[in-house]
């Protein structure tokens, strides 16, 4: 048994090995031919895309579940597109985002619910009340360093399931809150899977423009600068500390909104959904993709959100097969599938598998 | 312009300045010149705020400046060219120029600073895409100083300039600071170990050692001070 596990999971880590790699080459060679794309071509391509996106309903039709595995795709994307706000624009290591999209999922169901409140007005305040959550753990833990935040968002994240599971009577514990309405707007409810997409994909096209104007704006430089070179940042006028709070809260904020988006769609919320493995996925997202890169992220929120869907036979390998698609990235991808690096343009990237010459020479450095 | 009076820093225990006073008057260059560990950096680092824990008095265009945040600071027109030029490795020469108007929201004069900047040093423009990182250590300095003088200094305050550099790059980077002195009226603050070379640009300069200044003079007297050829010209 143990050795047919340890054959299985080695077989595994080729395959995924070679299908990393595959992969990123193919996402360097799409990158390349975007890139050196004109102006012009490239403004078809995106309008190209645009129809693409709002035909995709239609083109799925007679198959709800692989519509509804797009939805989840898009709630994906929102959350690790907020995430890569944190991790790749500040440059702030946070493994608890989770408790944003619980406290997003929860204000939207306890104002919904229990106070009988809008949809759209609890959307909105979702928004709100995770930013202020955001904001206020951003203030005291966006001074520490590296690792010691990381181990504080951890431990936020636990605070806030916790809290959840033991709300008594407000969060009415781990069972949850059901019940939760459909948004409705001039009395046409959201209730097919069609209205939900284009409201989905509507906040994730948001959120991608909200993430591209930030990185280039004068804000976005300020914070490469910070990522690069802390004082020297300082030494422009930059405040560090305020656009790292800033970026926090803004993360937060969207990741609320995505659990809105969540809770409202299953019509139900409850705290297994917002665990610590919620929040190491969404880590993930953003490393698979390439830290920082808008599309990479997208990329990798997709794979992810797909991937446990085609693992539903194998479910008990599931986190294995996470944790070995880690280690793999690692070791043949470090910098994700579509780097920052790689959206700058340059040399056309080539298809050699392997570096022979590499393998033969030892390493320069 | 500057009037820095008794000022105080401290690096925990470690008290880095014992109460120095110096001033920079508009249109000087003024070096400050001082061995390993003499508190040079320090004081730019005070007057530019990067270091709160400072104390005395600091006076910018007659207003005192000490409780001061960086920003504040260099919204007033004080900017500092970090030791070891610290340049955006992630960004390009364009991008890490834009850094330095950062805080500047005339966009015109942005453009035309820029402009500006890429006549004088040419071999920026023909980097603009290049990013940071790749530059050679000569070009790094000249990026440090042009992205300084993008934020409109009034009082432009360098660290070792010449660090790591090879001699010839180094008479280009002192020719350009005394241009920039002489043709736009720029006052310039200087720290160098290179006092020979600071000296030959200074009007003024300030000897620091351990935290305190023992000497201040013309820079012509200096040059000429026993004291000093022994020990900061390696002479005598
Ligand atoms: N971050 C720091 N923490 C603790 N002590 C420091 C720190 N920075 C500087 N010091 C100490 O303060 C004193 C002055 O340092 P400073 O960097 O100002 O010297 P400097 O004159 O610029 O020297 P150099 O020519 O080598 O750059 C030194 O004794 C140094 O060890
Ligand atoms: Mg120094």
């Amino acid at each position: 048994m143990f050795f047919k596990v340890l054959l299985n999971l080695t077989i595994a880590a080729l395959v995924l090995y070679i299908v990393v790699k595959f992969l990123s080459m193919l996402f360097d060679q799409v990158t390349f031919w975007v890139t050196s794309l004109e102006e012009k071509k490239r403004r078809y391509l995106l309008g190209g895309f645009g129809i693409f996106l709002i035909a995709l309903p239609w083109l799925t039709a007679g198959n709800p579940y692989l519509l509804r595995t797009i939805l989840i795709v898009g709630i994906y994307i929102i959350l690790a597109l907020s995430l890569n706000l944190i991790i790749g624009f500040a440059g702030q290591l946070s493994i608890g985002h989770a408790a944003f999209y619980a406290i997003g999922a929860y204000t939207t169901a306890l104002l919904t619910v229990s106070l009988g409140l809008n949809f759209w007005l609890a959307f909105i305040l979702s928004f709100v009340v995770a930013g202020l959550f955001g904001f206020l753990l951003g203030v005291p833990i966006l001074r520490l360093k590296g690792d010691y935040l990381a181990i504080a968002t951890i431990g936020f994240g636990e605070i806030v399931r916790l809290a959840l599971i033991n709300g008594g009577d407000i969060t009415r514990g781990p069972a949850g809150i059901p019940g939760i309405p459909s948004p409705s707007i001039f009395g046409f409810v959201f209730n097919d899977n069609i209205s939900w997409y284009y409201f989905i994909y509507l906040m994730v096209v948001i959120t991608v423009i909200i993430s591209y104007n930030l990185l280039n704006s004068r804000l976005g430089r300020g914070l490469i600068a910070i990522r690069d070179d802390e004082i020297a940042a300082e030494a422009m006028g930059v405040k560090p500390s305020y656009l790292k709070i800033l970026v926090f809260t803004l993360g937060a904020a969207l990741a609320g909104i995505a659990g809105s988006i969540f809770a409202s769609y299953i019509h139900y919320v409850n705290p297994d959904s917002y665990t610590y493995l919620e929040s190491v996925t969404m880590l993930m997202m953003v490393v698979l993709g390439g830290i920082g890169s808008i599309p990479g992220v997208i990329v990798g929120a997709a794979i992810l959100a797909i991937l446990p869907e085609m693992l539903r036979t194998v479910e008990l390998y599931r986190f294995a097969i996470y944790g070995l698609l880690l280690i793999i990235m690692m070791i043949a991808r470090p910098e994700g599938m579509i780097s920052m690096t790689s959206l700058r343009g340059g040399k056309k990237p080539s298809w050699q598998f392997l570096k022979l010459g590499k393998l033969l020479k030892p390493s320069e450095d | 312009m500057l009037e820095v009076k008794n000022l105080n820093a401290h690096y925990g225990a470690i008290h880095a300045l014992k109460g120095i006073s110096f001033t920079v008057n508009k249109g000087e260059i003024v070096t400050l010149i001082g061995s390993n560990g003499a508190g040079k950096s320090t004081t730019l680092n005070s007057i530019s705020g990067l270091i709160k824990n400072r104390k005395g008095s600091i006076k910018f265009e007659d207003e005192e400046i000490i409780k001061c945040r960086t920003d504040e600071i260099v919204k007033r027109g004080i900017v500092q060219v970090p030791e070891g030029r610290r340049i955006f490795a992630e960004l390009t020469v364009e991008e890490n120029l834009k850094m330095g108007a950062y805080l500047r929201n005339d966009s015109d004069g942005v453009k035309k600073d820029m402009k500006k900047v890429f006549d004088m040093f040419p071999r920026l423009a023909e980097r603009k895409t290049q990013l940071g990182g790749t530059l050679s250590g000569g070009e790094q300095q000249m990026l440090a100083i042009a992205r300084a003088l993008l934020s409109k200094p009034k009082l432009l305050m360098l660290d070792e300039p010449s660090m790591g550099l090879a001699p010839i790059i180094v008479e280009q980077i002192f020719a350009f600071i005394k241009e920039m002195n002489e043709k736009d009226g720029l006052t310039i603050l200087l720290v160098e170990q290179n006092a020979n070379m600071a000296l030959s640009i200074a009007h003024r300069g300030y000897v620091l050692e351990t935290g305190n200044i023992v000497l201040s003079d013309t820079a012509e007297k200096l040059r000429t001070d026993d004291e000093v050829r022994k020990a900061y010209l390696g002479e005598g």
